[in-house]
């Protein structure tokens, strides 16, 4: 099983169109969306995570793409700035998937963009503001 | 002075130091040299034990002048980067403090609120060699005519810049819990309802009371390793409290002993002073700071050797009791326990998170143990130990 959490930016013309629903039925991939704003005639974004068979789910972001969806991985736009970072911990209280953890004994904080799903809880909870989120950035800007 | 089998004055101490020979190792390694020692075989073997903390510590800040101006000016109100600091002392001196915020801050009127910048990112500011808009209001006087000025000032052309902080280094602090059914923003972090979750703040095994629990060997004029810098222990801090409950070993169960420290902030550096916020809290600053402990008997050398298993703290409720000084608490934990990363409260296990970085506790061990070693770090015999009652 292969499960990966993306971002897909919607042109504004697909905002009426039925899309995701497709990921099911035609290429065999279950689907989790974390954060959607979609709004008629505006640029829509997701955060979504995909779950199937790596071909299944290949498949269905080659589908995703011949509607001009742009699609990144959540991990890519994810960022911890490491000279502002202290490792003191503040944050993986209240990770909520662990992508902030702690290494032991060594107490190093450590940080998995992988496992992250893009709530943006760390941002704000960072006493330094080392966690940089550029997903809620743009989704700030849409109107 | 009590009557030890092992016995060492500073002055051979530091003669050890100045010949290279002294035997310094940190607060961490001092654990198992003891364990496998014992304390008095521990004393022989070592000279120096190196501690170190990096945590939020709000009551610090700093006495700049700022220079003269033409026509000279006797400042009342001073503005650093737009954060207000205290102008009531001479004409250009003023104490800018680390939980300062600026006049227009939105505070915690949308809650809560992010206190981005405050008295503590200016001094991390003035350390990372930044330029800071220096403001200043006067009411104008015949030796200082001047009424406003406007200048930026960077750390390097300040005639003088002291941080003084007048309490930290906590010896010992409350893991904090929340019992209510909401999420609270407090000093000790974000802590999630119904006691969800545990924050603590403490180095523990590294910190630099837990070390010399009865402050032995701190006190007025002990040299210690400051936010990257040289700094000296002034005094007790605030809220110094030896008479704090306390364990067979010595070291205490609740917040107890603190010091005042202060240091010459141009040698001091950025990476060891950070502006910070505390979300619907306010802004401060973490501070680093290491303190040389001398072995000068099996004591110290008992002293130094505590470990995490060996050191307790309260859990307290911070939506209720803490803020209404009910002198309550939900059990005792060890900092093993705390750093292991779940701790038991009432039956339930609770994830716990740090707020003091263990990782730069042990470089500024690790750091202030090599000063030691290349020389360059001597130890200061304190005119007055902290007060012990």
């Amino acid at each position: 099983m292969y499960a990966r959490i993306y971002v897909f930016r919607f042109p504004k013309e697909t905002s009426d169109k039925p899309i995701i629903c497709k990921l099911v039925k035609e290429y065999d991939v279950e689907f989790n969306i974390l954060k959607a704003t979609i709004l008629p005639q505006h640029e829509g974004l997701m955060v979504i995570e995909l779950m199937g068979h790596k071909k299944n789910v290949r498949n269905a972001l080659d589908y995703l793409k011949t509607f001009g969806v742009i699609i990144e991985p959540l991990s890519t736009i994810i960022r911890r700035d490491e000279d502002k970072c202290f490792q003191c911990g503040a944050c993986t209280g209240i990770c909520p998937t662990k992508a902030l953890f702690i290494d032991r004994p060594s107490m190093a904080v450590l940080f998995d963009p992988d496992k992250c799903n893009g709530c943006g809880l760390c941002v704000t909870v960072c006493p330094v503001r080392a966690m940089e989120v550029s997903l809620l950035q743009s989704v700030s800007t849409l109107p | 002075m009590g009557n030890w089998k092992v016995q060492k004055t500073y002055e051979e101490i530091n003669a050890r130091i100045k010949s290279g020979e002294a035997v310094v190792v940190t607060a961490e390694e001092m654990v198992a040299i003891v364990r496998e020692n014992g304390p008095e075989e521990a004393a022989r073997k070592v000279d120096v034990v190196t501690t170190g903390t990096f945590s939020p510590m709000c009551s610090s800040g700093a006495f700049i002048n700022f220079g003269q101006s033409n026509p000279t000016i006797k400042a009342t109100k001073v503005w650093l980067n737009g954060i207000p600091a205290y102008a009531g002392l001479a004409a250009v001196d003023v104490y800018l403090g680390a939980a300062e915020l600026p006049e227009d801050d939105p505070l915690n009127k949308v809650f809560p609120g992010e206190f981005r910048y405050g008295g503590g990112h200016v001094l991390e500011d003035l350390l990372a060699g930044k330029k800071i808009l220096l403001k200043a209001t006067a009411y104008g006087t015949d030796c200082y005519p001047n009424k406003a000025i406007e200048k930026e000032i960077t750390l390097e052309d300040l005639p003088y810049a002291l941080l003084m902080n007048p309490r930290n280094c906590y010896q010992n602090y409350n893991c904090a819990i929340n019992l209510s059914e909401k999420t609270i923003y407090t000093y000790m972090g974000t802590l999630r309802p119904n006691g969800k979750n545990a924050n603590f703040c403490s180095a523990g095994e590294l910190s630099p009371l837990m070390n010399d629990p009865l402050y032995k060997t701190i006190g007025l004029g002990t040299r210690i390793f400051l936010a990257g810098g040289i700094g000296y222990v002034g005094w007790h801090g605030t809220q110094h409290n030896p008479a704090a409950l306390r364990l067979e070993n010595s070291t205490p169960k609740r917040p107890a002993g603190t010091m005042m420290v202060y240091g010459d902030m141009k040698h001091m550096k950025a990476r060891w002073l950070k502006g910070i916020s505390m979300q619907g809290y306010g802004a401060t600053v973490a501070v680093g700071i290491g303190v040389p402990i001398p072995i000068l008997n099996e004591e110290m050398a008992g002293f130094t050797g505590v470990s995490d298993e060996e050191l307790v703290t309260q859990i307290v409720d911070y939506s209720y009791d803490y803020s209404h000084g009910v002198a309550r608490n939900y059990g005792e934990v060890t900092y093993a326990q705390l750093k292991s990363g779940s701790i038991e409260v009432n039956g339930n296990e609770v994830p716990t998170a740090p707020l003091s970085s263990v990782v730069r506790a042990r470089e500024i061990a690790n750091t202030l143990k090599e000063w030691i070693e290349k020389r360059d770090f001597t130890l200061v015999e304190p005119v007055q130990t902290l007060p012990d009652k």
